[in-house]
């Protein structure tokens, strides 16, 4: 390795570091846990916490199988429709929000079937998770699917081969192998999702307990006291960083 | 070959503060021979703020003028920050009085438009909304702005004084983001002024209701302090408040300021 790559690989950690520090030069350390502790603030961390740990779950489900798929098989067309797929990965949160809402909406795609059966997405705790779990989900499939191609089918061969039913080698062997590429992957969703707020914004609503998470909280929080605003990220910091920690204590290669 | 720490670690520095310099010229003016005034403008203002903009730099040779249209409170906030504004308009009171709290008021504000509230429906009113009261109906989609927001706080003080207990499904951040769930047919009624009503066009339908006059909301202007551009920034404030601002304000629903 050169060592002029320490030079821009140093400027890029600043960069990103820089920032972080500013918060927490910023942050309102006399009024910090009266801040943290106001009953909107804690509303907002749990409902965070309770449908970005539901959006991961989401995405396990079915982010699990979709990368099976996507890493197991080919036919034509398959790389389109991985791209497709993976599209959220790119598309501003809003735009995500926007295509939510006509599917999902009053008078979405499928809208009219959801009040026939009596149910209101909109506006619903539903909905939030509905928009984490759509721009979380190519998160876990991407790097599932990488750990499952570079895990390879040997052991999966050889386990057929003794006889063994094709979901008892998805359950005992492939599973097993790739256990740390599907925690590193739902980390990074459960991340994204706890992060989300532009398709929330457009989707879900706003609204103290219900629909209003945490990010959304601190932007609101902007307009009246920025302090306290800048209280709540640091909060928001603080739970990306134990995740992350959390996710590499667990052996996971993030 | 070998560098030292400190060398690699001031080079890094340096390359990162020019990393984070990038973006922030954008706003410091034209810099091709011509003065930029650069008006930081609530958001419902946009379309007549670049009508009076227009007015103005056809008066004025060789000045542009720039915007950044946003809600009142972001502004104000990028003010303080140091942002090169030249003149702030505000959408309430509240988010001037910040500006003056902060003394960075270049000439004391002036107001120049006022904005009511009225409920927003979809077309054809599905839910049949006709008075405030209805708002309060069980079952009734309701979409206010957070008491955090001018419109918000309007909304909250019209309530009060009508004694209407509301159960909005939604506070949302802005007027605009309100208006969107109603024109999306989310919503089945919203709070918005009548401003945003008639630029929706045929998109919503306004309902008014005689309690709004318990909340009028005054938009306030000023020149901001140390602006580069003070004497033209003085001007654009009175360009607004003379007849030809006025008209355009008061063609687009804006009441005359009381």
């Amino acid at each position: 390795m050169p060592t002029w790559i320490y030079v821009p690989a140093f400027a890029g950690a600043i960069f990103v570091l820089l920032p972080l520090l500013a918060i927490v030069l910023r942050t309102p350390w006399s009024r910090f846990f009266t801040l943290i502790t106001s009953e909107a603030s804690q509303e907002a961390l749990l409902l965070s916490l309770r449908t970005s740990g539901t959006s991961t779950l989401l995405c396990i489900v079915f982010g699990v199988p979709m990368a099976v798929v996507l890493a197991r098989t080919s036919f034509r067309g398959q790389s389109l429709l991985r791209s497709l797929v993976l599209l959220p990965l790119v598309l501003p949160p809003v735009v995500g929000g926007i295509a939510l809402l006509y599917t999902f909406g009053r008078r979405g795609l499928l809208g009219e079937t959801f009040d026939v059966l009596g149910v209101q997405i909109a506006f619903s705790t539903t909905a939030v998770v509905l928009a984490q779990t759509f721009v979380a989900l190519p998160f876990l499939v991407v790097s599932l699917e990488g750990a499952l191609r570079t895990a390879g089918q040997k052991y999966e061969v050889v386990a057929a081969s003794l006889g063994a039913h094709p979901t008892t080698v998805f359950r005992r062997v492939t599973l097993p192998l790739v256990l740390p590429g599907l925690a590193s992957g739902a980390v990074l969703a459960f991340a994204r999702a706890l992060g989300e707020f532009g398709a929330t914004i457009t989707f879900a609503g706003s609204l103290q307990g219900v629909t209003r998470t945490l990010p959304l909280e601190i932007y609101l929080r902007r307009e009246t006291d920025a302090q306290a605003a800048v209280a709540l990220s640091l909060v928001l910091v603080v739970v990306a960083v134990l995740v992350i920690g959390f996710a590499r204590q667990g052996k996971g290669h993030l | 070959m070998k560098r030292t720490l400190p060398t690699i670690l001031a080079t890094s520095l340096l390359l990162a503060t020019a990393l984070a310099g990038c973006g922030s010229g954008s706003d410091a003016g034209g810099g091709d021979g011509g003065t930029t005034l650069t008006v930081y403008a609530a958001a419902s203002l946009t379309s007549t703020f670049e009508d009076i903009a227009e007015e103005f730099e056809s008066t004025h040779d060789g000045v542009q003028v720039e915007f950044n249209f946003a809600g009142s409170s972001d502004l104000v906030a990028q003010i303080q920050e140091g942002a090169p504004a030249d003149v702030f308009a505000s959408a309430d009171e509240a988010n001037m009085a910040k500006l003056t709290g902060a003394d960075l008021q270049g000439a004391e504000p002036m107001a120049f438009a006022s904005n009511t509230l009225q409920i927003a429906v979809p077309p054809g009113n599905p839910a049949g909304v006709e008075t405030f009261q209805d708002l309060a109906g069980a079952g009734l989609n309701l979409v206010v702005c957070a008491p955090e927001v001018p419109c918000g706080a309007a909304a909250q003080s019209v309530a009060a004084s009508a004694g209407v207990e509301l159960s909005p499904v939604s506070e949302e951040q802005s007027v605009t983001d309100v208006l969107a769930k109603v024109t999306s047919g989310e919503a089945d009624a919203g709070l918005v002024y009548v401003t945003d009503v008639i630029i929706a066009g045929d998109e919503v339908e306004g309902v008014e209701f005689p309690e709004a006059s318990a909340a009028v909301n005054v938009y306030p202007i000023a020149p901001v302090a140390d602006s580069a551009n003070a004497d033209l920034a003085r001007e654009f404030v009175d360009l607004v408040l003379a007849q030809v601002g006025q008209t355009i304000l008061q063609d687009a629903g804006f009441a005359a300021a009381p």
